[in-house]
């Protein structure tokens, strides 16, 4: 339960951070919270020789709103969403999906870069960013480019991160008045990871559903969009047949995980029930 | 390979300078360089929160970092509290509830149990019990934790009333 011996840099910049990553011929691994690198490195389910730590690179980090886009640095920590008036204001999914991620002390080191680049499909925040269209800055040796959230999550714990990259921040279109938005999640003891849980960003007009994201955590390899579902909801006004409907898609959308305690049809049902659930509680921004 | 890296931290109001491995935890550094043997080294993978400790005045564990990244920060351990009467009532309140039995979880209870009375709030039960959530106790139950806790945000917010009506 320790880890195998490693060395150590702190680079300043993310230059320097990239350059330290290519010297020593892709041993290595980036750390900022390390919530869950750091048991991963003590069950040695992975060894670098070198640890980049990123964590007081000043570019990484912060929380602000550019244009019509809320950019969070990557190395933003999981409290600073909880308590972030931003946050509430642009991404108000965000801020009530953070008091399920983990318990408070990972909280407090657990950055939202790290979440993503790391792409556990139990995890809140990759799958509310996959709700919410976002978009993934990639910092990068041969040169920064952006990657559509839909394109960011490839498998389990696989993402389209090259070896060497980064994520610089993430940048997520921000909430209107047309805005509706719920989160919850079915876990056994809170903080714990979730059953299924579920995430809906939607844009109204009037009383029909313009456009809606769902995405759904713990329900296949990734962070799941319930794309069938969607299309069944988009343009509708909210009946209970339409909810039925959408509720049955989700057999289509999602590819839950099956084990003794918790059979795949099991996971669809609370899937089904949570989301007839959400959309029976969609708010607007506060 | 993997020589030893300097760093300078305080930790329980003390300046600290030290050489470790980088592959050190501050809950080993803490405990065996610094004999700080109150942090609790319990999973050492993050879930039983025996070894919390507050950095920078926030409870986080102290399995889950290596010292090398608290390098220039100010750490406080359970004995740091203890010695600066930061949680004398609490640690009263667990002692008259009995909120422990065999003691191992309790370090990581009272830093947890700090961040709730430091937040400036006055958390419900139900709060409590959810603040305390990524802290393992495997004698008590919990409820004698939960009461002690209750019974001293209510005693120090009643105090803070009283206060401010003299």
């Amino acid at each position: 339960m320790k880890a195998r011996a490693f060395e150590y840099v702190r680079p300043q910049s993310v230059e320097e951070a990239l350059r330290a990553f290519g010297d020593a011929d892709g041993d290595a691994a980036y750390i900022a919270g390390g919530q869950s690198l750091v048991p991963a490195l003590a069950l040695r389910l992975q060894a670098p020789a070198l640890l980049i730590d990123i964590a007081r690179i000043e570019e990484l980090h912060g929380l602000a709103v550019v244009r019509d886009r809320l950019r969070i640095g990557a190395t933003t920590r999981h409290f600073e969403i909880l308590n972030s008036e931003l946050v509430a204001e642009h991404a108000p999914l965000l801020s009530k999906a953070a008091p399920f991620v983990a318990h408070p002390a990972i909280r407090n080191k657990g950055t939202f870069g790290g979440s993503l680049a790391l792409a556990d499909p139990a995890s809140e925040f990759p799958t509310m960013a996959l709700a919410l269209d976002a978009e993934v800055e990639i910092a990068s040796f041969a040169g920064d480019r952006r990657v559509a959230i839909a394109d960011f999550f490839l498998g389990l714990y696989e993402t389209a991160l090259q070896s060497g990259e980064m994520i610089r921040a993430v940048h997520i279109p921000v909430a209107t008045a047309k805005t509706r938005y719920a989160f919850d999640e079915l876990a056994r003891r809170r903080g714990d990871y979730a059953l299924v849980g579920a995430g809906v960003n939607a844009e109204y007009d009037g009383d029909r559903i313009e456009r809606i994201g769902i995405a759904f955590l713990s329900a296949g390899p990734t962070p799941m969009r319930a794309r069938r579902a969607e299309a069944i909801l988009t343009g509708s006004r909210l009946t209970l047949e339409i909810i039925r409907e959408a509720q049955e898609a989700l057999d289509v959308d999602l590819d839950p995980p099956g084990d003794e305690h918790t059979p795949v049809e099991m996971r669809l049902h609370l899937a089904r029930v949570l989301l007839g659930r959400l959309l029976g509680r969609l708010e607007a921004r506060p | 390979m993997s020589g030893k890296i300097a760093v300078s931290l305080t930790v329980n109001s003390e300046e600290v300078e030290a050489f470790v491995a980088p592959r050190t935890t501050l809950a080993d550094f803490l405990r065996q360089d610094l004999q700080l043997t109150g942090t609790h080294a319990g999973c050492e993978m993050g879930v039983c929160g025996a070894c919390l400790v507050l950095i920078d005045d926030q409870p986080v564990h102290a399995c889950l970092m290596f010292a090398v990244q608290v390098d220039g920060c100010v750490i406080e351990t359970v004995e740091g509290l203890t010695s600066r009467d930061a949680i004398t009532d609490l640690q009263k309140a667990f002692h008259e509830r009995n909120a422990l039995q065999c003691g191992f979880c309790t370090p990581g209870m009272l830093v947890s149990a700090y961040g709730i009375l430091s937040s400036g709030k006055v958390p419900s039960r139900e709060e409590i019990r959810d603040a305390l959530s990524g802290n393992y106790c495997r004698c008590t139950g919990y409820e004698a934790i939960v009461d002690a806790i209750e019974r001293t945000v209510g005693e120090r917010w009643r105090a803070k009333v009283a206060e401010e009506e003299a």
